[in-house]
């Protein structure tokens, strides 16, 4: 469950992984931005988006497979944007055989392209870079340091406290549980009032074990790799050729 | 609920982007006032337990199950400032880890999951106490209010959100009324895994829960010949001066939700058939009508007769909050005194 989930990224050493943490997501916040202000009238803008981040998947050499897997998390909203066409007000037409509302297909149509680029760029940054990595280009982008040292200790004991909870259902369904019907509630939520019990009082160890070891209210950070001019560059030409695209877009509408 | 990119525009999201950053920005310097200088540790082990709490699904009904959002478990267990941060790093890492959420979406996220829910909650379970018996266990139904309003208020700030700088062109009655009806559904879920969750955590460690503190019963004194003397709290037990900033709190909550009551209402119904539609006859959608909203299209309907349908709502609140304080008035007088919790020592953490 949680171990599978913290081992996102993908080992590399192409060009995409090479740059630093804070280059690329400066660079993929850039990119997503430009796609969201793109007019949703033309469509042919957000196949280009579409060219440009494939080309990216390519040159990371993520397997194109891994990137469609992981692309399940927007299926909720793959709902939300078809049933927009149906639900929506407005002048209606013929779309497929259907009658439905123009500016919900238009509204549809923006959902899905938008919403799935967002979706492809966040997974290259996320398979292109090591959390950790993450993390100290959030902080070297002035993310507030406590904000940076909470996440650190999120990810840091995110597999520990997913492995508690595993072992938590594992003595739960070894005394024959099953959760079938909402009275089971009552059990599932005692395992997360012992979880949080649990995790807490773990807090309260590591930080005993950090005084202990001279910390005196902040952590030192290590190994922040500084960008180099050429770095920005390099990661600069996905925002740059998305904005040529967006510029392009605007005036055509 | 993560809204992914491109349901809001630009200027919504760069306005709920803004609006996090600040709010984080305070919660920076007051969760120092929850957790001192063990903040980074405790809150970061909290937002482990909230994301991998997020993943325990349960049944909710034929074949589905649901999860929680975690706001005002968060906000319950370790204080409203701390839970704030902690839901903010959550939705952060899952942004930016698990593509959960979109990049520029990431403010509208926030406001909506990590704020609104955990100020909702917060504000509701200290009003409620304020009427309960002080004691521990009452935070239990407390939660479980909290958390019940939590989320339909969120999915009224998004149905705001949405009104403002929303893609689609969907009708705004309808909008309310699904919104509200589901949510106050997932409410109820949330509610009761919450004030569960809750409920087992005080049963073992009272001394955790944030909004419990305060509420441990006074001491009670025997003497030699087995009299019972009620002994005086000190001022260091913070007997009196526990009192002041609830009433604060409430006072803040009851604007909040009229504010919210009286501008919701406002737009809800400037769209009058709406909520009867929905109900009813004519099925979900049918008649083609003028475009009620373009982007930043509020200007046009600041004089729909809005006024006094915004007072009906906050006159409809002042109703509901009224009823409420009578039956938990009532309740209160009416339970029966629930056996004494033995008044444990703190349990002295071993590593």
């Amino acid at each position: 469950m949680v171990a599978g989930h913290s081992h996102v990224g993908v080992h590399g050493h192409s060009v995409v992984h090479r740059l630093p943490a804070q280059v690329k997501i400066v660079a993929l916040v850039a990119f997503v931005f430009t796609v969201v202000l793109t007019p949703r009238e033309e469509f042919w803008a957000f196949f280009v988006y579409a060219a440009l981040l494939a080309v990216v998947v390519a040159i990371a050499g993520l397997p194109p497979r891994l990137v469609l897997r992981r692309m399940v998390v927007e299926v909720p909203f793959l709902v939300f944007a078809l049933l927009l066409p149906f639900v929506s007000q407005g002048p209606q037409v013929e779309f497929l055989g259907l009658t439905v509302s123009e500016s919900g297909l238009l509204a549809a149509w923006n959902l899905l392209a938008k919403g799935t680029l967002g979706v492809v760029a966040a997974i290259i940054l996320a398979a292109t870079t090591p959390s950790r990595d993450l993390l100290v280009g959030l902080q070297r982008l002035h993310l507030p340091r406590l904000l940076v040292e909470i996440a650190t200790f999120m990810v840091r004991y995110l597999e520990v406290v997913g492995a508690e909870m595993h072992r938590m259902r594992i003595a739960r369904e070894s005394r024959g549980f099953h959760a079938s019907n909402l009275g089971h509630l009552r059990v599932v939520a005692q395992s997360a009032g012992a979880l949080f019990i649990r995790s807490y009082e773990r807090g309260e160890r590591v930080h005993l074990a950090m005084l202990s070891r001279g910390y005196t209210g902040s952590l030192p950070m290590m190994d922040a790799r500084s960008a180099t001019a050429s770095a920005w560059a390099t990661a600069a030409v996905l925002p740059f050729a998305a904005l040529i695209t967006a510029t392009a877009a605007w005036i055509a509408s | 609920m993560h809204v992914p990119d491109g349901f809001l525009n630009a200027p919504t999201s760069v306005a709920t982007a803004v609006f996090a950053a600040g709010t984080i920005a305070v919660a920076l310097k007051k969760s120092r006032t929850e957790l001192d200088e063990r903040t980074a540790p405790l809150a970061g082990l909290t937002a482990a337990f909230i994301f991998a709490v997020q993943m325990l699904n349960f049944p909710v009904g034929v074949g589905t199950s649901g999860h929680l959002m975690g706001g005002a478990l968060a906000a319950v267990l370790v204080g409203p400032w701390t839970a704030i941060l902690v839901m903010s790093v959550v939705l952060i890492t899952q942004a930016l880890l698990f593509a959960d959420g979109g990049l520029t979406a990431l403010g509208t996220n926030i406001t909506l999951m990590g704020i609104v829910t955990v100020a909702v909650a917060w504000f509701t379970v200290k009003a409620v106490l304020r009427i309960l018996p002080k004691r521990p266990s009452s935070v239990v139904p407390a939660t479980f209010v909290g958390a019940l309003l939590s989320v339909p208020a969120a999915a009224l700030v998004f149905v705001g959100l949405y009104l403002v700088g929303g893609e689609a062109d969907l009708p705004v009655g309808a909008l309310v009324a699904t919104m509200l009806g589901w949510h106050t559904l997932i409410g109820v879920g949330e509610a009761v895994i919450t004030s569960l969750t809750v409920g087992a955590v005080i049963a073992t460690r009272p001394d955790l829960v944030y909004a419990a503190r305060g509420l441990q019963p006074d001491l009670v004194l025997k003497t030699a010949e087995g009299d019972v003397v009620a002994a005086r709290p000190t001022a260091a037990q913070g007997g009196a001066s526990a009192r002041r900033p609830i009433a604060g709190f409430a006072l803040a909550g009851l604007a909040v939700t009229l504010t919210l009551a009286g501008v919701a209402s406002f737009f809800a119904s400037s769209n009058p058939d709406g909520l009867e539609y929905v109900a009813g006859e004519q099925g979900f959608l049918s008649s083609a009508r003028d475009h009620l909203f373009g982007a930043f299209a509020l200007a046009d309907y600041g004089d729909v007769g809005g006024i006094p349908v915004g007072v009906a709502g906050v006159i409809g609140v002042a109703i509901v909050i009224g009823a409420g304080l009578l039956l938990f008035r009532y309740l209160a007088r009416h339970k029966p005194a629930g056996p004494e919790t033995p008044v444990e020592p703190r349990q002295d953490v071993s590593a």
